[in-house]
């Protein structure tokens, strides 16, 4: 029996929004189970109390507890389509909790859902409640999961990462949605996330978490602009904010990783990360202080740290920062490259004579990428990116166009392309846990493409294996380890030095850090730009969130269904114009800085099917700056903006300036 | 719906079709000469080679295997070499019984099996479900013949309760067949129990860990609301295809089941065909066993598309 | 209204299977004895397979040895099991037996196991026309009952052990072929199967030493229950008397023989009977284990 959390105290008051803060592994979910008293198979309650409303949940009955879920205390989870039966409409699924938790008849219920979907900013609650939960896109299945919490007007509402799974416009505009329901009603929220722009925007106070333990309890303000525990100090210095750039300064990062439940000593769980660490830390487990009235946080050196003596780790430039290359040549070049296929049809398909659907990843690609340079692609799920970047290595096969490498014209088939053309580019793959080998050592994973890529005899590769692996700073004893021991950020670190051992000339990685928590996220950043810059490697970083993007490449890509809209320099990205797509995924990063008062833009409908893109401009059916016919018939040409920038639109540069200034303004006041 | 049915049905059609061209091939393979066999050992050469002309036995084999499923279709079975007597009525004669034998079982025994099942899997790893599951692994899983076998022992020889044999006479009315049906049904319900209890039994276990258990249960539902609005509706429609490929099971476990009791089913004609080298006896009731088999699957496949919509819209 | 809470949790720590080399045979080890009812299983697989290779050392009397003498005995002392109605000692011909089922249902398993993973493999892996007409020409296989398919094929074939063998191969291959191919579709899409196409890896390198690992967990649970197949089919056929032929002292083929003589000798029927469902429930037991543990 180990703990997963051990004693958590918080208290929240009514009309309050509390953000939980804890990156995977820190026990945010089982503590939010543990809140409602719902328990699963894998944890029980073992000590402690929660105090709701008067009443010790834990010494309640089944029924009673059974009386407060879904009227007074309810949970809105994660993943909306897990969670919504699949085989129930989901109207009914939400009039059920009515009929059950209110009394209402059945009528009643039928009325008061459509109301719900209503307020939640369904236009059409009639035809979503009809519909089954694989009907409806990700943003309205966790609209109908929203609906379903606010119906009985509870007294505390648990958000668990609620917009975490969805695209980035999906996920601003169901904040922006929580944010006004939040701000409108007396309940009390918890918040649980691992992003704290979230938090920043919507919460009062927030608790961090970090291995099951609260280190730090604080006002938004206070914990923003003077955090005090080491390790609050880190994620906050490690977030890409939108506007900074690898050139500025190194992101910060937190060294190691997350102690699972066995390997926490006694000292302060957080002591072996802590660069501020002294002997007492190892040794005794610090209290829960009182640091100001409002505010609490578990270190020893908490006095020193609020004095300003000490500091762990700060906004401060830094000056190994990478230097951002100006453009020499063109090392890879794309000319009209298409991804098309044929949806593959079963022998019976064929033989019942369904027509073959055709469906178009990745339509007219013009691009380029200078040597040493990195070029960053940015767009939702569905933009074609990954597509794009897989026909460039032959994962994908292209139905046209051309790619160019250092002047080798690349055949589509990875079958066809020569070892020395493979030798040129590389693959950094999104999912570190899918990205090695489980049943082969890092030292045989890394030896392999100094084998097979450059023809080294079987010790020659070994030795540089090794060296490989302390370059990714990677403990030498790892190198006879299988990947189950490592974690994901190391996984990851073992991927790109696979990907780096030949010193490529293009490296694509493809959403490299998504999957990884913030901490470790900006020590991969940074190790990938210095990687690139010894190899001299020409890189493709693919990402969907434009902060990440921005920090890292020098020049952005912005991708909208299959076809490029934007190119701009990274540095151009706080400036105006931009392509309204752009303008709209820029203001959906959500701000770590809580003075700053988002207007995010909402986009309508969803992102347009591969199979049927829309007539003219692609994203005339959503774009907020819709013109008229124009867009609607004619392909808009590329413009060039003072500041450099090509966009793909209709709207002249300075019109387009003009209206998004004012958009800015009205932000400001 | 209208497309899914057609589509399933074409897929059917073409199974089956890909069946029968396995199954004219295996048997093509047949050694002996068919000529010999009809006509017997003193038959002369110049006799054999009218008989095989007469027969169409000298033409190409995609000719033969084209009016063979010619002729399977519109009915002309021919005749068995054994007995001599027209395949068509024999065959469907024994298929009644065997429909008799197998409706019975899956009247009884589906039901009795996802019942089974379900109270095993909501009660993971408790006494219910250990009780069920090892009786399921062991007693059930056993062989049909020695299942069959020791039925006979203990309601037979020990009882005296049910008759060893069920060799229905063909004009027996029902009340005259039940009592010699009891016993070949109580054992292919046993083999029937063993597959469809473990599979729902994974079923249930498998919907009761999914997300939308908990939005239920976080709704305030009582328990057995959420078991049985949310979990069964779920965890039986996979159960529907468990039935489908459990026929198949019956099938097989019919072909021994019979032949322990001596009822005269398709699957003791099967034996009793092969035994003899009856080429179009065998190709017949492999013809219908194959078809039956793929009915069965073709029914549970709508079945499934009716209750479940994610099927619907693809 | 403030919420208070102040709580520990305790999660089970989670089960891992850990691939690194020696603990995977202790996994394996760890898989065949978890629980009790596995441990139970393992143990009769294991004695049965023993008596397999023991079984001239030990039986008191050859396989087909008739003691005219002693015909139609029932238990006792000289003969354990008895006689049957040859004079045949039943224990020793249960005991020979052993080997029989064992060793053909073993050897069939473990081929059909083999041509599956070679063509749910390469099948899987290729894709395209290849796939499509290897798995068409499956469907039509797995379309027939495998009894069904079994007898067909004995039919022309000729009862045999020869002919058990090849049908086992060909009934069980198609289903072997097909479980290796879905895995093999859901690991070829992973990272580190195109990070090995991008390095320009061959074929084989790629076949057999980035996908073929991973499929050996679900590889070892099909051989589980296909083994225990094996034995029921080789059992069913010897009772139907198309399978191998009189004298082998065959389980199936003795529950066969001593039918028409059940009145008089029971035992003759009995143990016979025994042994296969002993085996039956050893295997199944066994298997569940592998299984669970394999699928957690």
């Amino acid at each position: 029996m180990l703990p997963a959390v051990r004693d958590f105290s918080l208290q929240i008051f009514a009309g309050e929004t509390y953000g939980l803060v804890g990156e995977s592994g820190s026990g945010k979910t089982t503590l939010a189970h543990a809140i409602m008293r719902y328990l699963s198979d894998s944890g029980e309650i073992v000590g402690g109390r929660i105090d709701f409303d008067g009443r010790n949940l834990l010494a309640l009955t089944s029924s009673e507890i059974r009386d407060i879920w879904g009227r007074e205390i309810v949970f809105v989870p994660q993943d909306p389509l897990s969670a919504l039966n699949p085989s129930i409409r989901v109207g009914e699924q939400v009039a059920e909790g009515l009929r059950v938790q209110m009394g209402l008849s059945r009528k009643a219920a039928n009325t008061r859902t459509i109301e719900l979907l209503t307020e939640v900013r369904i236009s059409d609650p009639g035809r979503v409640a009809r519909s089954y939960p694989h009907e409806i896109s990700g943003g309205m299945q966790q609209r109908v999961m929203i609906a379903m919490a606010l119906g009985a007007e509870p007294k505390l509402i648990l958000l668990d990462e609620p917009t975490t799974s969805l695209d980035v416009t999906t996920q601003a505009a169901v904040l922006d949605l929580l944010r006004d329901l939040i701000h409108n009603t007396d309940a009390a929220v918890l918040y649980i996330t691992h992003n704290l722009g979230v938090v920043a925007q919507i919460c009062d106070r927030v608790a961090v978490l970090y291995a099951g333990e609260l280190v730090e309890d604080a006002p938004k303000e206070a914990l923003f602009e003077k955090p005090l525990h080491p390790y609050t100090q880190g994620l906050l210095a490690s977030v890409p904010e939108l506007g900074r750039h690898k050139s500025d300064a190194r992101l910060s990062s937190i060294p190691g990783r997350i102690p699972s439940p066995q390997e926490r000593g006694s000292g302060c769980i957080f002591a072996p990360r802590c660069p501020l660490a002294i002997d007492l830390c190892f040794s005794e487990r610090p209290r829960l202080d009182a640091s100001f009235p409002d505010s609490k946080v578990r270190c020893h050196r908490w006095p020193e740290i609020a004095a300003g003596e000490i500091f762990a780790w700060g906004k401060i430039n830094n000056p190994e920062a990478v230097a951002s290359r100006p453009p020499q040549e063109t090392a890879l070049q794309l000319k009209n490259v298409e991804v098309g296929y044929t949806l593959r049809q079963s022998l019976s398909e064929r033989v019942a004579g369904r027509p073959r659907r055709r469906v178009m990843a990745v339509d007219g690609v013009d691009l380029s990428v200078q040597y040493g340079e990195t070029l960053g692609l940015a767009g939702e799920s569905g933009s074609g990116k990954t597509s794009l970047a897989r026909a460039v290595v032959g994962l994908v096969v292209r139905s046209g166009g051309d790619i160019d490498l250092l002047g080798l014209s690349l055949a589509p088939e990875l079958s066809r392309r020569s070892i020395d053309e493979l030798r040129l580019a590389q693959y950094i793959f999104q999912n570190p846990e899918e990205a090695l080998n489980p049943y082969l050592t890092i030292g045989e994973t890394l030896q392999r493409p100094y084998i097979t890529l450059m023809g080294q005899l079987k010790a020659d590769a070994r030795n540089n294996a090794r060296r490989l692996l302390a370059a990714v700073k990677l403990p030498a004893d790892y190198f006879d380890a299988y990947p189950n021991r490592l974690s994901g950020g190391e996984k990851q670190r073992v991927a790109i030095a696979r990907a780096f051992a030949t010193s490529p000339a293009l490296l694509i990685a493809d959403e490299p850090v998504s999957s990884l928590d913030v901490s470790v996220q900006a020590s991969i950043l940074n190790l990938l730009s210095a990687l690139q810059v010894d190899a001299n490697s020409s890189m493709l970083f693919i990402s969907h969130d434009l902060a990440v993007v921005g920090f890292l490449a020098d020049r952005v890509a912005i991708m909208y269904a299959g076809q490029i809209v934007e190119v701009t320099d990274s540095k151009a990205l706080p400036a105006l114009p931009h392509h309204p797509y752009t303008e709209a995924l820029l203001s959906a990063v959500p701000s770590i800085d809580p003075a700053t008062v988002q207007q995010v833009i909402q986009l309508e409908g969803d992102i347009p099917s591969q199979q049927a893109f829309p007539s003219g401009c692609r994203f005339h059916p959503r774009c907020p700056r819709y013109l008229g016919d124009i867009c609607r018939t004619v392909e808009p040409p590329w413009q060039v903006t003072e500041t450099g920038s090509r966009i793909r639109c209709h709207i002249s540069p300075d019109d387009l300036r003009a209206a998004q200034k004012r958009g800015f303004d009205n932000e400001g006041g | 719906m209208a497309t899914f049915v057609i589509r399933r049905m074409g897929f059917l059609a073409l199974t089956v079709i890909l069946t029968s061209l396995v199954i004219f091939i295996i048997t093509q393979m047949l050694p002996g000469d068919v000529a010999r066999v009809v006509l017997g050992r003193e038959a002369g050469e110049a006799a054999l080679e009218a008989f095989r002309e007469e027969n169409g036995l000298n033409d190409p084999l995609p000719v033969q295997y084209g009016r063979w499923l010619m002729d399977f279709v519109t009915g002309d079975w021919g005749h068995s070499l054994s007995t001599r007597s027209a395949i068509f009525p024999v065959v469907m004669d024994r298929l009644r019984n065997s429909l008799l034998l197998a409706g019975m079982t899956m009247l009884v025994g589906v039901p009795l099996s996802i019942i089974l099942g379900i109270i095993a899997g909501l009660n993971e790893d408790k006494l219910a479900d250990n009780t069920i599951s090892i009786g399921a692994l062991t007693v059930v899983g056993l062989p049909e013949f020695v299942t069959g076998l020791v039925l006979i022992q203990i309601f037979s020889r020990w009882l005296g309760w049910l008759p060893a044999n069920s060799s229905i006479a063909p004009d027996a009315t029902f009340a005259e067949k039940l009592p010699m049906l009891i016993l070949p049904a109580m054992t292919a319900t046993m083999v029937l129990l063993a597959y469809i209890s473990r599979m729902t039994r994974a079923g249930v276990i498998e919907e009761l860990k999914r997300p939308y258990v908990r939005t239920a249960t976080l709704k305030g539902l009582p328990r057995r609301a959420v078991i049985f609005n949310h979990v069964l509706r779920n965890s039986l429609i996979p159960a529907i295809t468990v039935i489908a490929i459990s026929f198949g099971w019956l099938i097989s476990g019919l072909i021994v089941i019979e032949n322990v009791f001596n009822y005269p089913g398709l699957g003791r004609l099967l034996v009793f065909a092969i035994d003899r080298q009856d080429l179009p006896l065998i190709q017949a009731v492999a013809m219908v066993a194959v078809v039956s088999f793929a009915l069965a699957n073709l029914a549970a496949d709508l079945i499934y598309a009716r209750l479940n919509p994610r099927i619907r819209l693809e | 209204m403030p919420v208070q809470s102040k709580m520990s949790l305790t999660p089970d720590s989670p089960l891992s299977v850990n691939p690194s080399r020696i603990s995977r045979w202790a996994g394996a080890f760890h898989a065949l004895f978890s629980t009790k009812a596995t441990a139970l299983g393992t143990t009769i697989v294991l004695i049965f397979v023993v008596v397999a290779f023991i079984a001239p050392l030990i039986a008191p009397y050859g396989v087909n040895e008739q003691i005219y003498s002693d015909a139609r005995q029932a238990p006792s002392a000289d003969h354990w099991f008895g006689t049957d109605h040859l004079g045949r000692d039943v224990f020793s011909r249960v005991l020979y037996g052993a080997s029989d089922i064992l060793f053909l249902a073993g050897l069939g398993t473990a081929m059909a196991v083999m041509c599956g993973t070679a063509v749910g493999l390469l099948s899987g892996y290729a894709g395209g026309m290849v796939d499509e007409i290897m798995m068409r020409f499956f469907d039509s296989l797995l379309a027939m009952p495998a009894l069904l398919l079994a007898l067909l094929l004995l039919g022309t074939l000729g009862p045999s052990r020869n002919s058990v063998f090849i049908v086992m191969v060909i009934v069980y291959t198609p289903i072997v072929a097909r479980v290796v191919r879905s895995v093999v579709l859901s690991v070829r899409s992973k990272g580190f199967v195109e990070a090995a196409r991008l390095q320009g890896e061959s074929i084989e390198w790629v076949l057999f030493r980035e996908i073929l690992p991973s499929v050996t967990p679900t590889l070892a649970v099909e051989a589980a229950l296909r083994f225990s197949y094996a034995i029921f089919l080789v059992a069913s056929l010897g009772f139907l008397g198309v399978g191998v032929q009189p004298p082998s002292p065959n389980w199936g083929l003795m529950v066969n023989e001593a039918r028409p003589h059940v009145g008089q000798l029971p035992w003759a029927l009995f143990f016979p009977a025994a042994a296969i469902a002993i085996v039956v429930i050893g295997v199944n037991l066994m298997a569940d284990g592998v299984k669970r543990l394999l699928q957690a």
